[in-house]
């Protein structure tokens, strides 16, 4: 017979880098007492690409590439709030119709990112389908990404002063159709889990978030959301035209894994609203602030304008400048607010681009999220948080 | 006009926190307050307990380097208040081989903000619970985004098939860094400019 075990061993795994629940290069370092977390100690930066020190390197608009490269799930998201920055600073005015074109896109944006993270959240805990059916839909999205600015995923779209090019009509009409067909996919998706025993099982009461938590830790967007506190920079501070717009700002009860997911299901359904509403309201118009001093003059004007000539070579060698100053711009980016924290020496480059990604507050919160809890846990944690390395390590 | 760039705001922090304002200053919409360096945590439990402030939600921390000043780093806080729906920003300034205190027992969302002023500029916070580098690569030295620090870096890292490890060797471009200064010499650098007011007008 066995003598009984009375010494009590702790167990400190290693999870990722290479790990498929960890969404990317996250390395934890777990300390558990069987299978119960008692301590977790995120390792990042496995994907730091120094994106800081380089902006600081570049011009304007040089720069602005980078921020797709941040949160490569939502990529336009961040090209906006580096514009703002950068509009703001030099007090740039951006066309109606780009203004449109620029949330219409940000809410692609968003339903790209939710997308992702809800099926693959529940890829995490156990389901297959749901991936299938949103990653669908995610190649429809990034088609329409394709066809605005000629790439899937690092669009370099929103430029400071509006947008790249134009939006042809007939893709005007093929996302107003897209809004038609999606709300069915969404409740096929909702079919799968909402009531799903094991998909409640796994997320409900996992990650309570209570109010005080969410403001402890810096939480932002879904993050707060789920908790119940109606905070949406949308509304807070409308940039653009979202003070237009019509929509709900989706909240939760519990702040549990399983209310985040509801919605993020529901913001999905809000955004469809906002690119319907856009399409309807979108003006016709320049869609580039047009005195030549931020954006290069169209091809056509350059081969009759010498002004226009020296403008392009200006732009595409020295670049704009800044006005001395420092500001910072936020936007409610699918994962909650992004910011960018830009000084300006006056000079072609900046002197400083400080990115607060939300993702950052919210892994570092891991380590009070996950204790007590199981180990599976932790794999619908990270899904739940929504965490996405480029933007996280940067 | 936003809450923060408010008078009634400005006013109440000038009464409660005037001492340990070094300066005030609103520019556009947003408050900017810049304090001593050791007063951070008292200035930053004020702003997040008072009634009229409740800035609850720490935003970021970071740092920023001036290596022709006397006091180099200065940390930038910013705060967010959800309730009044109002931005603050808090500026410190840190000389080199300075400390500043660290705010994790106000804000726990600090933590990694300190660690990544500490990983990028090495500013040291005191009384930090856990501090080591966040970004940077184990056993990684320097201070990255230091503006003396080169843009390539210093080592660079292969497969040696021979050792059958890792290994680190310092950076050998095949072609040198080029950094190209655009700017025209009319109406671009500020030296120009600062020069020509120097010149006649004086």
């Amino acid at each position: 017979m066995a003598e009984p075990i009375t010494e009590k061993r702790k167990f400190t795994i290693n999870f990722g880098p290479q790990h498929p629940a960890a969404h990317g290069v996250l390395r934890l370092v777990l300390d558990l007492d069987g299978e119960v977390v008692e301590r977790v100690d995120p390792h990042v930066g496995l994907l730091h690409r120094g994106t800081e020190k380089l902006i600081e390197h570049k011009t304007y608009v040089q720069a602005m590439p980078y921020f797709d490269r941040l949160d490569y799930v939502a990529p336009m998201n961040q090209e906006h709030a580096f514009c703002l920055a950068v509009e703001r600073l030099a007090d740039i005015e951006v066309p109606r119709r780009a203004q449109f074109i620029r949330v219409l896109y940000s809410e692609i944006g968003r339903i790209l990112s939710h997308l992702l993270n809800v099926t693959t959240q529940a890829m995490d805990v156990g389901a297959l389908t749901p991936p299938l059916w949103g990653f669908e839909e995610r190649e429809k999205l990034m088609v329409f990404y394709e066809r605005a600015c000629g790439s899937r995923l690092h669009a370099a779209y929103f430029r400071p002063g509006g947008v790249h090019q134009d939006l042809p009509q007939d893709l005007i009409d093929d996302i107003g159709a897209w809004c038609k067909t999606f709300p069915q996919v969404l409740k096929d998706i909702e079919g799968l889990l909402d009531n799903n025993r094991i998909f409640k099982q796994r997320n409900c009461q996992i990650g309570v978030v209570s109010e005080q938590d969410a403001l402890d830790w810096g939480f932002s967007g879904v993050m707060v959301r789920g908790s119940g506190m109606a905070w949406d920079l949308r509304r807070a501070e409308p940039y653009e035209v979202y003070s237009e717009l019509d929509f709900d700002v989706a909240v939760g009860v519990h702040g549990d894994c399983y209310d985040r997911y509801l919605v993020r299901m529901e913001e999905m359904r809000q955004s469809v609203h906002i690119i319907e509403q856009c399409i309807a309201k979108m003006p016709e118009g320049p869609i580039m602030e047009t005195s030549g001093k931020v954006a290069p003059p169209k091809r056509q004007e350059m081969k009759q304008s010498m002004e226009a000539l020296i403008h392009h070579f200006k732009l595409f060698t020295e670049g704009f400048h800044v006005p001395k100053g420092e500001i910072y711009a936020a936007v409610e980016a699918p994962k909650g607010e992004f910011g960018v924290y830009l000084i300006s020496d006056g000079t072609n480059k900046p002197y400083r681009c400080k990115i607060k990604a939300p993702g950052f507050s919210h892994l570092q919160a891991m380590d009070f999220m996950a204790k007590g809890h199981m180990l599976a846990d932790v794999s619908a944690l990270i899904g739940s948080l929504d965490v996405v390395f480029g933007e996280i390590d940067r | 006009m936003s809450y923060s760039s408010d008078s009634h705001l400005i006013d109440h922090l000038e009464n409660k926190i005037g001492d340990a304002l070094v300066d005030l200053a609103v520019t556009g919409d947003e408050l900017v307050l810049e304090i001593h360096r050791d007063q951070v945590r008292f200035v930053l439990t004020f702003l997040r307990d008072d009634t009229k402030c409740q800035f609850t939600t720490l935003v970021d921390i970071c740092g920023v380097d001036y290596p022709g000043r006397n006091a180099r780093f200065d940390v930038v806080y910013h705060l967010l208040s959800m309730k009044k729906n109002a931005r603050i920003r808090i500026k410190v300034k840190v000389e080199e081989g300075q400390s500043i205190a660290s705010v994790v027992s106000i804000y726990p969302a600090a933590n990694w903000f300190e660690r990544e002023a500490f990983d990028m500029f090495g500013i040291s916070f005191d009384d930090h619970p856990d501090m080591r580098r966040l970004l940077t690569d184990y056993g990684f030295s320097g201070h990255p985004l230091r503006k003396d620090f080169p843009l390539s870096g210093h080592v660079e890292c292969r497969y040696d098939q021979e050792q059958k490890r890792v290994v680190y060797e310092p950076v050998s471009l095949s072609q040198e860094f080029r950094s190209f200064d655009n700017l025209s010499p009319w109406e671009g650098a500020n030296y120009i400019r600062d020069e020509e007011a120097k010149g006649p007008d004086k």
